[in-house]
């Protein structure tokens, strides 16, 4: 049975310590505990000063009344340690980092942070590629119909998410990879085959995924526009470039299962996305 | 079940076309295949057991439709150095060993084709590969034209071969033995045969193909000398043909002792690499020919070209690989499946059971003639052209390629190439992370829109190049080609030449069989300043002739005819002919771009130069003609009108029956009209119009069911010729609403 909950992240954390757009983060994250109605936790990971206090103060004193949701602190340590640690300490239920897109050497040292949290975590991670002062509508939110047993969970966070932020679309995407469609083109024989079961494929995660649709809530799905499309292509990669082309603003991702130490030397699945990052990413856990 | 009985009718009813198809392309395969076991320092046998193997053995295990197989030209140059330098000088100890190689690269071709990796050819990029097979065909020209002149001792690598060309010449001026001068004289005929053989558009003289005229020119002559002339016939026996007088017994035994030495393993993955890539590149070409669009099974091929080349090793032939210009041969002479092959090989057969003392009449410079003309295409100077247009970095890869070809060894030549195109890429993007990073990344997502005729959306990111097309291609071969397909490059920010050619051939193959390829996002690309207007040109180079800058006197000519009837005139090339796709006509023909349009204002009468290409690659011949379209208002069925007689040989299409108009025996007797709808077709040839096809000049007329399609001969008319065809036309059209008017049918 699917649990209902109207808000899914009641405590968010922020980590602002290794950003360089130190505004823009919190500006996003302090959106983000109006659209919730959460509490925000502040990590900043280094030393605390005078200055950098004074200036995180006035960013957030300029922006909302409800400065009694705020908590700052302040920890020197591993940024990874330091932001896992607290989001236990807090009950934190969903973790924003504000990453920047690829850029160089840089890149790669968030990309590193990000996956690392990712995979440490215990609650969901939300990634921003281009965190900004002014509001951007998130206008359309791209979520995995994997054939696993978090889809479904993860299916419902995008519909709650989706009301939370107004978004009017929601696409579900079906990824289906080329071994289970296992005909290999040679030619038009193979060609035939290969269209007819790759239709036969589409048919049987069409219904699967309309089975979870029909079991989330009619609140949740009102004005929202819902659409299924499926992919042949790597797990985990094609999406991302999925939702890069089509310009979601969202991109909504179950939490990787265990990973071994094979995971980690062959990048798959969210680790493409993560090193890739085509627009904000959230990992539901 | 029905669909396979049909298969077998299918079949047997397109047996003849198969059978006169192989037998044309037999012809060719004969010459040319002793000229290229000659040229290899083979005994001349050798390549006809390499059409034979090939044709049997392909057309029962082959993947491929259309295509014809036996030795290739690309190999001359490797076969040559390993028999000449295997037993170190001793030609016939290095023709056993090479033997022994032949039979290794054809089983590395069967595990390649077992574990799929036809696609490996995809990892060369396109001008090294144009570089390689110009210093292929440098290396025979080189070698050849002096057999062409009767000097058969020489010897030396390509660079000294051509160097002593001019000695050659001035040698044969000096010499007084006046049967080395008459060959040399032969030769150059013959070469002077098949320069011209492709200009002249005449039916009858190009049903027998260029090398059998220079065979039966020949053979003819020694006949004149041993009948008709007192003299002895002058050529020498050293500069004939040497056929064995039992070719099937005393078949050469392999010899395997070498086996594990590391210049016969060099040999075999030359051997192998270099049939590979011609055998991929001759059946893609090919597969653009095929008139019922089909699409050849690479990896099925590749195995039965091992197997072919395991046999023919065995019994003493060269390798085997598909061979593009006797492809396009067959393709032009109605063959229409793998029988064609098969009876290639069996008139073979024949021919060399039957006229074993003909064929040992055939000089030594006649078919060096055929190989020097063949080298000549494989280096053509448009080549370069071509590929200098697309961009400086295009010539200098293609240089590096067969400067490294010619100086060492084909191996080399052929890195030293796609070194130098990946040091080119990242110069151009001044990145080498770029490919680094994202060189193993799955870089292609494809999916398919919403209904049941969705497009097909193919969006590539990163970088897109020889290095990483085969996973483009991947995803585009899963696309049929009746669909709509859009390839997108917005997210990608490098895209090569190779990538962007081979996506040409991809567009032409889909709107041939009624599907469409966009390319999109490309245009930001040719703005940026990091992109260089090279890398992106293709599309806008494909096409080099430069139209309409000042008009001929055949334009100002037509210009006045325009005038004449108060219709317009536009000189310019335009690339949009997908209507003329539609005519059977064009089925095995690629059509360029019209120009020198005349045209009414409501475009029911278009007259145009047309320029359309026949034939693949070394066999390619570009083709101008003037063809005239009316555009019918109402739908009439579908046919086509010849003049009876030798044509229908050539000009039987599938689906096609010859129809006979009752009441009109002349007309059936004079003409010939081919259609799918005996009925309809009997109905709409009423009496005023056969009356009207008796009693006027004879024109090529075809219906694809909205539009006729008139043309006279293939080549540019003349001014007055399109007057008259103008003329024809018009009266044409008002017959035909005539006949429409009442509608009876």
């Amino acid at each position: 049975m699917i649990n209902i909950q109207q808000n899914r992240f009641k405590t968010i954390l922020i980590g602002i310590a290794f950003s360089p757009n130190l505004k823009s983060n919190i500006y996003e994250a302090i959106r983000m505990i109006d659209y919730f109605n959460a509490k925000l936790i502040l990590v900043h990971v280094g030393e605390k000063s005078k200055d950098k206090e004074y200036k995180i103060n006035s960013l957030i004193a300029g922006l909302s009344e409800q400065k009694e949701k705020i908590t700052t602190i302040w920890q020197e340590g591993n940024p990874v340690d330091v932001i896992i640690d607290s989001a236990k300490k807090f009950e934190v239920d969903l973790i924003i980092l504000g990453a920047m897109q690829r850029e160089q050497f840089f890149k790669f040292y968030v990309g590193s942070i990000a996956r690392k949290i990712t995979r440490k975590a215990h609650c969901s991670v939300l990634l921003l590629i281009k965190p900004s002062e002014e509001r951007v509508p998130c206008n359309h939110i791209v979520v995995n119909g994997l054939k696993d047993k978090k889809t479904k969970e993860t299916i419902l966070t995008s519909f709650e998410v989706a009301q939370n932020l107004g978004t009017p679309k929601i696409t579900i995407v079906e990824e289906i990879s080329q071994q289970e469609v296992s005909f290999s083109v040679q030619d038009d024989e193979s060609l035939r085959k290969n269209i007819l079961r790759k239709e036969q494929l589409k048919r049987k995660e069409d219904l699967r995924v309309q089975d979870i649709l029909k079991q989330i809530p009619e609140h949740l799905k009102n004005n929202i526009a819902i659409k299924t499309q499926s992919i042949f292509g790597k797990r985990g990669y094609s999406i991302g470039h999925y939702a890069k082309v089509v310009g979601a603003d969202l991109l909504i991702m179950n939490a990787p299962n265990k990973t071994s130490l094979w995971d980690r030397i062959f990048t798959h699945d969210l680790e493409y996305i993560l090193s890739e990052l085509p627009t904000d990413v959230l990992i539901v856990r | 079940m029905v669909k396979s009985k049909n298969n077998i009718t299918d079949f047997f009813n397109s047996l003849p076309k198969n059978i006169f198809s192989g037998f044309v392309v037999s012809l060719i395969a004969l010459p040319l295949g002793l000229g290229l076991a000659i040229a290899s320092e083979a005994p001349p046998i050798a390549g006809i057991i390499a059409s034979v193997a090939g044709g049997i053995v392909v057309s029962i295990f082959g993947g491929s439709n259309v295509t014809i197989t036996g030795p290739g030209n690309g190999l001359v140059i490797v076969l040559l150095g390993a028999i000449t330098t295997l037993a170190s000088g001793d030609l016939y100890q290095g023709y056993l060993f090479t033997l022994a190689a032949i039979i290794c690269s054809g089983v590395l071709l069967i595990l390649i084709g077992i574990l799929r990796l036809g696609i490996l050819s995809d990892f060369f990029p396109s001008s090294a590969i144009q570089g390689m097979l110009a210093a292929i065909g440098l290396g025979i020209l080189a070698k050849q034209f002096h057999v062409m002149l009767a000097n058969t001792s020489i010897k030396g690598g390509t660079i000294s071969l051509l160097s002593n060309i001019p000695k050659s010449i001035i040698d044969l001026f000096n010499t007084d033995q006046q049967g080395l001068v008459i060959a040399a004289i032969i030769g150059v005929l013959s070469f002077l045969i098949m320069l011209f053989y492709g200009k002249i558009r005449n039916k009858y003289f190009q049903l027998v193909p260029a090398p059998m005229w220079i065979v039966l020119f020949t053979v003819g002559l020694s006949y004149y000398y041993e009948f008709f002339s007192e003299k002895d016939y002058p050529i020498d026996k050293s500069l004939l043909v040497n056929i064995p007088k039992d070719p099937l017994s005393n078949f050469p035994f392999p010899d395997f002792s070498i086996i594990l030495e590391p210049k016969f393993i060099g040999v075999v993955i030359a051997i192998t690499l270099i049939s590979s890539i011609e055998s991929l590149l001759s059946i893609k070409a090919v597969d653009k020919l095929d008139a019922k669009k089909r699409r050849s099974n690479i990896n099925k091929d590749l195995n039965a070209l091992g197997i072919a080349s395991i046999v023919s090793g065995f019994l003493g032939g060269l390798n085997v690989v598909t061979v593009i210009a006797r492809s396009s041969v067959n393709v032009n002479n109605g063959g229409s499946n793998r029988s064609a092959n098969f009876f290639h090989a069996i008139f073979l057969v024949l021919f060399i059971l039957l006229f074993q003392d003909q064929l040992s009449r055939i000089p030594l410079t006649a078919l060096a003639a055929i190989l020097v003309y063949t080298g000549y295409k494989l280096a053509a100077p448009e080549n370069l052209k071509s590929i200098a247009k697309i961009g400086a970095e295009q010539a200098i890869i293609f240089f590096a390629t067969i400067i490294g070809t010619v100086t060492t060894n084909l191996i080399t030549g052929i890195i030293t190439g796609i070194v130098t195109t990946i040091i080119i890429h990242i110069i151009l993007n001044k990145s080498i992370m770029l490919f680094i990073r994202n060189f193993l990344k799955t870089n292609v997502l494809m999916f398919k829109e919403d209904g049941v005729d969705g497009t097909y959306f193919v969006s590539v990111k990163n970088f897109s190049s020889f290095l990483n097309f085969t996973k483009l291609k991947q995803k585009l071969d899963a696309i049929p080609e009746d669909k709509d397909a859009i390839i997108d490059f917005s997210m990608c920010t490098f895209v090569d030449h190779t990538v962007q050619e081979n996506l040409l051939n991809y567009q032409e193959i889909f709107t041939k069989r009624g599907g469409s390829f966009e390319i999109t996002g490309l245009d930001a690309h040719s703005t940026s300043s990091t992109h260089p207007l090279a890398i992106r040109s293709v599309f806008s180079f494909n096409k080099l002739i430069k139209i309409g800058a000042n008009l001929t006197k055949r334009q100002e000519e037509l210009k006045n005819i325009a005038k004449q009837f108060s219709w317009d005139y536009i000189p310019k090339r335009n690339e949009d002919t997908l209507s003329l796709n539609d005519f059977v006509y064009f089925n095995t023909k690629s059509i360029d771009f019209k120009y020198n349009t005349i045209t009414d204002a409501d475009n029911t009468f278009e007259i145009s130069d047309i320029l359309f290409s026949e034939g693949e690659f070394i066999a390619k011949e570009v083709v101008r003609t003037t063809i005239m379209s009316i555009n019918l208002e109402h739908p009439i069925p579908k046919f086509t009108l010849d003049k009876e007689g030798l044509l229908e040989f050539i000009y039987k299409f599938a689906g096609f029956k010859d129809i006979d108009i009752y009441n009109h025996p002349d007309f059936s007797k004079r003409f010939f009209l081919l259609g799918e709808d005996e009925e309809d077709i009997q109905c709409f040839f009423s009496k005023e119009l056969v009356l009207f096809f008796e009693s006027n000049p004879y024109y090529h007329i075809e219906s694809n069911g909205a539009t006729l399609l008139l043309m006279k001969k293939e080549r540019q008319a003349s001014a007055k010729e399109i007057k008259e065809m103008l003329d024809y036309g018009l009266r044409l059209y008002k017959i035909i609403d005539m006949v429409l008017k009442p509608s009876i049918c």
